[in-house]
C-alpha cells in the first residue's frame, strides 16, 4: 500500500492544537464562552454535545472560517488567530457533500496540491495513492454524483488528507450516511488517523461516534467544556451531572445525603464518591443500568414495566415505588425468567456513587428530553 | 442523500391536453412567422446581406452583445455571489433593485446613464453599452441568483480555502464551472435581449440590426421582412448552439440543465454499492 504517502505525512504528525479562553458570541448568544482545549500531537478528541453547544463553532474557529471575539488558537504553540483560513494547512471534510461537481474523485483529490504549486505528474501520483488508501481507486475518473454518500465522504477524506494537514478537521463527516456506512467509514477514519498521526478535531452529536473513535472526548454545553476525558473516564467518572446523563445511559434514584457523606438510596446506605454542589438533605443520586441489582420478589420495590433483549444483556425497565423509573440491565439468562408486570426488587451495590441536587419535578422531563 | 426529484409520469389524460395547449401555442407563434415568410419569400434572405447598412447594423449589435454580456457578468457574477456568501439578508433588497430596469421607461434610464457616464463615452455607442447592462440586470442577476441556489455555495467556497485556494482561483476553478448553466442562461438571455432591442438605441440615434430594419421597412418592406426573419433565425441558431453546449457539459458532470431562469439540479448519489 501506498508507503510514501505513509512517510511524507509522518512529518506534520507532530502537530499539537491549543485553544485558550476562546469566545465567540452571535448576538446575544455565547457560541463559546472561554474554552480551553490541548491537543497533543497525533491525538484524535472529539468534541460531542446536543447541537447548539458550540461545538461546530469551535471547529470552525480552528479552522478560519470563524474569527474568535477573544482568546488564541495555537498550533505547534504558535498564534494562529489571524491567519486566513487558506494558510493553515488544515484539512476538512464538511457534514454535507463538499466535493467539487466540476472535477473527478482523482482532481477532487489533487485539488489542494494542485493549489500548492506540486506538478502535474507528482499530484497525480499522489491524488491516486490516496485514493487507494480509501479504497476507491477504482472510482478515480468518476464524478462526484456517480458515487454514494459514503464514497463521497471517503473522497472528501483523501483530499483532506492530500495536503498532509497540520491539522484534520471532521465536522459531522458521517451524519448523511445511513447506519452500516457509518460504522464502517468510522473505524476507516479511526485507521487512516492513527496511520498517519494526523493531528484530528472530531465534532459530533453521536455519542458512539464519540467514544468509539476518539482518544479524548469534549462533551460540550453551552459553549462550554464539561469535560474531556478518555471514552473510559468519561463513562465511569463523569465530572458533572450533565456528562453523566449525556454520555450512555443513566438513572436519577432519589435519595437522602446525610452529613457523614453516605447516601440513602433504595433501601440502603452507599458511599458518595462525589456530592459536588450537593447539599445534605434530598439529592439525586447517578445510577448506570449496569451498576443496579434486581430479583424477583413479591414485596419487591417496582415492578418490571417493559424488556429490551440486547444480546447478552436485557434491559429492564422498572417503576419503582414513588413513581421513579430506572432501567436495568441484567443477564439476559436471569432475564428470561422477567416478564412485565413481576413485581422485583432493586438494590444498589455499596460502590460510590455520584449525586446531584435533586431535580424538580416539572422540569425533569424536559431537562431529561434535552439530553437525549 | 437528495431525494428523486424526477416528475411523476403524467396520465393519460393529461397527455392529450398537453399537446393541445402545445398546438395552440405553436399555431400561436408559427402562424405570425410563416405568413412573415412568405410574404418575404425566400428570394429576399440571399439579397439581405448586400442592402446597405445591413453589415454594418449587424456588426454594431453583436458587438454590443459581447461587451454587454461580458460587463454584466463581470458585474454580476461576483456581486451575487458576496451577497449570497456574506450578506444573505441583502438578498431581497438586492432582488428588489435588480427589478428596477424593467419598472421604470427606457428614457429614464438613458438620461441616468447620461448623468452617470463618462465624458467620453457619451458620444460613442458603447453609451449604448452601458444602458444594456442596466437594462439586462434582471435577466442576468435571476439566472446567476438560481444557479447559487442549485449549488452548495458556502460549503464549495469553504472546502476550496481549507485546501489553500484563494478567493480569485475559488471563483475560476471551483465557482465559475459549476455556474456553467447558469452564465449560460444569463449570456443567452443578454444576448437575446441586445439583439432585439430597438427603443434605447433608437433613442440615442444609434443604427443597431433592429433600428436598421426599422428604417429599412421605409424602403424596402418585403426586404425588410426578410432580415427580421433573418435576425430571428440567427438568433435562435445561437441560442440552440449555447444550449446544446451546456446541456451537454451539464450531462458528463451531472450537473443541472439550461433553461433560461432556473437550472435544474440532477444532484442525485446513486445508492450505496
Amino acid at each position: 500500500m501506498a508507503t510514501s504517502v505513509m512517510a511524507q505525512a509522518g512529518q506534520p504528525a507532530g502537530t499539537s492544537v491549543s485553544l485558550r479562553d476562546v469566545t465567540r458570541a452571535f448576538g446575544t448568544v455565547r457560541a463559546l464562552d472561554s474554552m480551553s482545549l490541548d491537543i497533543a500531537p497525533g491525538e484524535l478528541v472529539a468534541l460531542l454535545g446536543p447541537s447548539g453547544c458550540g461545538k461546530t463553532t469551535a471547529l470552525r474557529i480552528v479552522a478560519g472560517f470563524e474569527h474568535a471575539d477573544s482568546g488564541e488558537i495555537l498550533i505547534n504553540g504558535q498564534d494562529f488567530s489571524g491567519v486566513p483560513a487558506a494558510r493553515r494547512d488544515m484539512g476538512m471534510v464538511f457534514q454535507s457533500y463538499s466535493l467539487f461537481p466540476n472535477m473527478s474523485a482523482l482532481d477532487n483529490v489533487a485539488f489542494g496540491l494542485r493549489m500548492r504549486k506540486a506538478a502535474p505528474a507528482a499530484r497525480r501520483k499522489r491524488a491516486g495513492e490516496l485514493l487507494e488508501m480509501v479504497g476507491l481507486s477504482d472510482r478515480a475518473r468518476q464524478f462526484p454524483h456517480q458515487l454514494s454518500g459514503g464514497q463521497q465522504q471517503r473522497v472528501a477524506l483523501a483530499r483532506a488528507l492530500a495536503i498532509e494537514p497540520r491539522v484534520l478537521l471532521l465536522d459531522e463527516p458521517l451524519s448523511a450516511l445511513d447506519a452500516k456506512v457509518r460504522v464502517q467509514l468510522r473505524e476507516q477514519i479511526r485507521s487512516l488517523q492513527q496511520r498517519l498521526g494526523t493531528t484530528t478535531l472530531f465534532v459530533t452529536h453521536d455519542q458512539e461516534e464519540a467514544l468509539s473513535m476518539a482518544d479524548r472526548v469534549g462533551v460540550m454545553r453551552s459553549g462550554r467544556l464539561e469535560q474531556v476525558a478518555t471514552p473510559t473516564e468519561l463513562y465511569s467518572r463523569p465530572a458533572t451531572a450533565f456528562v453523566a446523563e449525556f454520555v450512555g445511559t443513566m438513572n436519577r434514584v432519589p435519595g437522602e445525603l446525610s452529613a457523614d457523606g453516605t447516601v440513602a438510596v433504595l433501601g440502603g446506605g452507599v458511599p458518595v464518591a462525589d456530592a459536588r454542589d450537593a447539599v445534605p438533605g434530598p439529592v439525586d443520586v447517578l445510577v448506570r443500568p449496569e451498576q443496579l441489582t434486581l430479583a424477583a420478589a413479591a414485596d419487591g420495590n417496582g415492578i418490571v414495566t417493559s424488556r429490551t433483549f440486547l444480546g447478552p444483556v436485557t434491559r429492564l425497565t422498572v417503576l419503582l415505588d414513588g413513581d421513579t423509573e430506572v432501567r436495568v440491565d441484567v443477564p439476559s439468562s436471569q432475564a428470561a425468567a422477567l416478564e412485565a408486570g413481576d413485581a422485583v426488587q432493586v438494590t444498589l451495590p455499596p460502590v460510590p456513587v455520584l449525586v446531584t441536587p435533586r431535580r424538580a419535578a416539572e422540569t425533569a422531563g424536559e431537562a431529561a428530553a434535552a439530553v437525549r | 442523500m437528495a431525494p428523486l426529484t424526477r416528475p411523476r409520469r403524467p396520465r393519460q389524460d393529461a397527455g392529450i391536453w398537453r399537446w393541445v395547449l402545445l398546438l395552440i401555442a405553436g399555431v400561436y407563434f408559427i402562424a405570425p412567422l410563416a405568413t412573415a415568410q412568405r410574404f418575404a419569400g425566400f428570394s429576399s434572405f440571399s439579397s439581405v446581406f448586400t442592402q446597405p447598412g445591413f453589415g454594418a447594423a449587424l456588426w454594431l449589435s453583436a458587438q454590443l452583445a459581447i461587451v454587454t454580456t461580458v460587463i454584466t457578468l463581470a458585474i454580476m457574477v461576483p456581486t451575487t455571489i458576496y451577497v449570497h456568501l456574506r450578506l444573505p439578508r441583502l438578498r431581497r433588497l438586492l432582488e428588489g433593485i435588480t427589478i428596477l430596469p424593467i419598472v421604470f421607461p427606457p428614457i429614464v434610464l438613458i438620461l441616468g446613464v447620461l448623468q452617470a457616464a463618462p465624458p467620453w463615452i457619451k458620444s460613442s455607442q458603447w453609451l449604448l453599452g452601458l444602458e444594456y447592462v442596466i437594462l439586462a440586470m434582471p435577466f442576468a442577476y435571476r439566472a446567476i441568483d438560481a444557479g447559487l441556489r442549485a449549488i452548495d455555495l458556502k460549503t464549495l467556497t469553504e472546502a476550496a480555502s481549507s485546501l489553500g485556494s484563494g478567493w480569485a482561483s475559488t471563483l475560476w476553478r471551483v465557482l465559475l464551472p459549476n455556474l456553467g448553466t447558469a452564465l449560460m442562461s444569463a449570456t443567452i438571455l443578454i444576448v437575446a435581449l441586445v439583439l432585439g432591442e430597438f427603443t434605447m438605441a433608437s433613442l440615442d440615434l444609434f443604427v443597431t440590426f433592429p433600428v436598421w430594419i426599422v428604417q429599412f421597412d421605409q424602403l424596402n418592406a418585403q426586404m425588410s421582412v426578410g432580415a427580421s426573419l433573418f435576425a430571428l433565425y440567427v438568433t435562435w441558431l445561437i441560442l440552440m448552439a449555447i444550449t446544446l453546449v451546456g446541456t451537454r457539459q451539464a450531462r458528463r458532470t451531472g450537473r443541472g440543465e439550461v433553461s433560461l431562469f432556473t437550472v435544474t439540479t440532477s444532484n442525485t448519489t446513486v445508492g450505496e454499492s
